[in-house]
């Protein structure tokens, strides 16, 4: 096997327009998913007409004082503000073209904000105003404001988020908190799993209140590491994953597909190899290149997002394991499809609604429907190979059982390929 | 039990035991019936030519003494532990060099000395001086050398050939012929099929019939010929045709 393997990694370093693309397709990825995730769309250039007076721009908000001007900046960064003094001049400036529009914010902006998050009064609102002669420009606008809109909103939301983090952060690691002037000790997560070890080893071995204190240990162990999640790298693991699928599958199925093409299987298969030691050459082939592509992705990708490089030897399990899921699944299909281009043909039509379908969250379809969706998922290698690199990448879940999940499917793919092999090499 | 086709031998070899030996290979693709009953044998040194109609199971035949397809009855007895065996298309890898796929397939082969398996096969197929040449520039003929050589790797005491000379020039298909029986003269077995009548009466020492499945006839090519009296007086090919004709063929 090992022969072989040594042979068609040296085809395939004859092959320079795939040696290229390997090489390529990983750094390409990464640049466009860097960008994606560190830069933003260009500024548009809006007038701004604010009547807010300058001593109404605190509010309160979960029993915090909140500047708003302060907590809107991101939404002014998103844009190129033209501050205006009157509304006349909001609307020459619109009418001109110098702006694509003008928001009005009116006086009592922040007094109805502070209502509408107490639960009571009208919400806020504020006037734009964009010339709406031109059909392209005017769904521009309208997707502009929806966009910032949306943009103030979720301004408003983080700033809900942060002060829950912060209690949160309290409760994972303890400290003191003050409160109406009062200020309280909190033990916190991270001190009650360090008491709770310290008992341990004052119960007997063995005894149920042993066994009843490892259980609050390890719950307050996880607890604390799940409150710990902060960072999203969502991103760099779609990236990774959507990479190591179409590298490996496209490769796995076309180097099978090859050996009946060039008419060697008999012979190769005649010899001290095996079918079955085939497909796994075949498999391993696909895995190592894919791997090292996976690789040199999220190292890419670590120029962009920060990714933990302590838990290097979880990225390569799950790369790992993903590409020999996926190797598995694309010996499946070049066993189907016997001929290299039906096979790359079918490697790649069906990665793509693999990857669609494993990329739906809950909650985007029907309740019926994300079921079906799920378990069709499961059938395939995508959905536990994020879930195992998401895990890698972020310390969210366990890493065990989408290994394992792929383990399983790396063999059941394997089977249906020796399968397939039977009717290979029949003309 | 029927028996093997005692086939008329090369003068001085048909006193020694076969290489090769099949007893009553059956063979179904579904409801088709490819092999019917068919025995075959060949004595070292001996050339057994298999000739017959398209669809007649002559791969198919060949394939099973290759240990490629199972018999779903007869037995396969006599068989060497390494049989050569060269498929009809040239079957190697066209991004490697002529020495790097001799090389492999020796490796595959599990030949304990794969230099000088490289270098001999090298030597006697006249490839020397396109070891270095990339497979897929080479020409017809020296893809079927290069074919056949792969075959012959671990110098095996039989060699089968599925239509050996298909695809080449009258030129190549000489020089092919004369190195097979080279092989022939060093105490290789060589049964091949072909389509080329001329080519089982010239070079065959026996030669073997089938049509739809069915050994018609195993015998020399003299043998077949006094088999259809003077209706086939004029060659072989007329002969042969002959032959079919008057078996319902």
């Amino acid at each position: 096997m090992r022969w072989l393997l040594l042979k068609d990694l040296r085809i395939l370093s004859r092959s320079p327009l795939l040696v290229a693309m390997l090489v390529i397709y990983p750094i390409v990825i990464a640049a466009l998913v860097g960008f994606a995730v560190t830069s933003g769309p260009d500024k548009p250039r809006v007038a701004v007409l604010n009547e807010v007076p300058a001593s109404a721009t605190q509010i309160s908000l979960g029993g915090e004082s909140v500047n708003v001007s302060k907590e809107a900046k991101p939404l002014f960064d998103a844009i190129h503000p033209v501050y205006v003094h009157s509304r006349q001049e909001a609307i020459d400036k619109v009418k001109s073209g110098d702006v694509l529009g003008a928001l009005i914010l009116p006086p009592d902006l922040t007094r109805r904000l502070e209502a509408a998050t107490a639960g009571g009064g009208q919400p806020p609102s504020v006037e734009v105003l964009f010339n709406a002669e031109d059909p392209a420009k005017l769904r521009f606008v309208e997707n502009t404001i929806k966009a910032r809109v949306q943009d103030a909103n979720s301004a408003l939301a983080k700033k809900f988020t942060q002060v829950a983090a912060s209690y949160i952060h309290l409760l994972a690691t303890g400290g003191r908190f003050s409160f109406f002037g009062q200020t309280f000790d909190v033990l916190g997560l991270q001190r009650a799993e360090q008491i709770l070890h310290g008992l341990g080893g004052k119960v007997p071995k063995g005894s149920a209140a042993s066994m009843q204190l490892a259980q609050v240990t390890q719950f307050a162990h996880l607890a604390r590491q799940n409150l710990g999640l902060a960072n999203s790298v969502l991103d760099a693991v779609i990236a990774a994953t959507v990479t190591l699928m179409f590298v490996t599958v496209l490769l796995a199925a076309g180097a099978l597909a090859l050996e009946r093409e060039q008419n060697a299987f008999l012979r190769v298969v005649r010899g001290l190899v095996s079918r079955t030691g085939l497909l796994a050459e075949k498999v391993a082939l696909a895995a190592l290149c894919s791997l090292v592509v996976g690789l040199l992705l999220l190292a890419g990708l670590s120029v962009f997002v920060t990714l933990p490089w302590s838990r290097f030897a979880l990225w390569v399990a799950a790369l790992g394991l993903g590409a020999l899921g996926f190797g598995a699944l694309g010996v499946a299909m070049g066993a189907l499809a016997r001929e290299v281009r039906a096979a790359s043909l079918m490697a790649f039509m069906a990665s793509l609604p693999i990857a669609v379908l494993g990329l739906v969250p809950s909650g985007a379809v029907s309740s019926w429907l994300y079921d079906v969706v799920r378990g069709v998922s499961a059938a395939f290698p995508f959905k536990p190979t994020l879930e195992a690199l998401k895990s890698a990448l972020s310390h969210s879940g366990g890493v065990a059982g989408p290994l394992l999940h792929m383990a399983i499917l790396t063999a059941v793919f394997t089977l249906l390929a020796r399968l397939a092999l039977r009717r290979f090499a029949v003309d | 039990m029927a028996q093997p086709s005692a086939t008329v031998s090369e003068p001085g070899r048909s006193d020694a035991a076969p290489v090769l030996e099949a007893r009553d290979l059956v063979k179904r693709f579904g409801d088709r019936v490819a092999l019917r009953n068919v025995s075959i044998s060949a004595r070292p040194g001996e050339l057994v030519a298999v000739i017959g109609p398209n669809g007649a199971g002559k791969t198919t035949l060949l394939s099973i003494l290759a240990g490629i397809q199972r018999p779903d009855g007869g037995e396969v007895g006599h068989v060497p532990a390494r049989i050569g065996w060269v498929p009809q298309q040239p079957s190697f890898y066209s991004k490697l060099t002529v020495a790097e796929n001799l090389r492999l397939f020796a490796r595959l082969e599990g030949c304990a000395d794969v230099a000088g398996a490289l270098d001999r096969m090298l030597e006697q197929t006249g490839l020397h001086d396109r070891a270095d040449s990339l497979a897929s520039t080479l020409s017809g003929g020296n893809r079927q050398r290069l074919n056949i050589a792969i075959g012959l790797l671990a110098e095996p005491p039989v060699l089968l050939l599925d239509e050996p000379s298909a695809a080449l020039d009258p030129r190549q298909r000489e020089r092919l012929w004369d190195f097979i029986f080279g092989l022939s003269a060093g105490g290789t077995a060589v049964v091949y099929s072909t389509h080329n009548v001329q080519e089982a009466d010239r070079y065959g020492h026996n030669v073997i019939v089938l049509a739809d499945g069915e050994r018609l006839f195993a015998g020399s090519p003299r043998e077949l010929e006094r088999a259809v009296g003077e209706a086939g007086a004029r060659d072989f090919e007329a002969a042969f045709v002959e032959f079919l004709r008057q078996r319902g063929h």
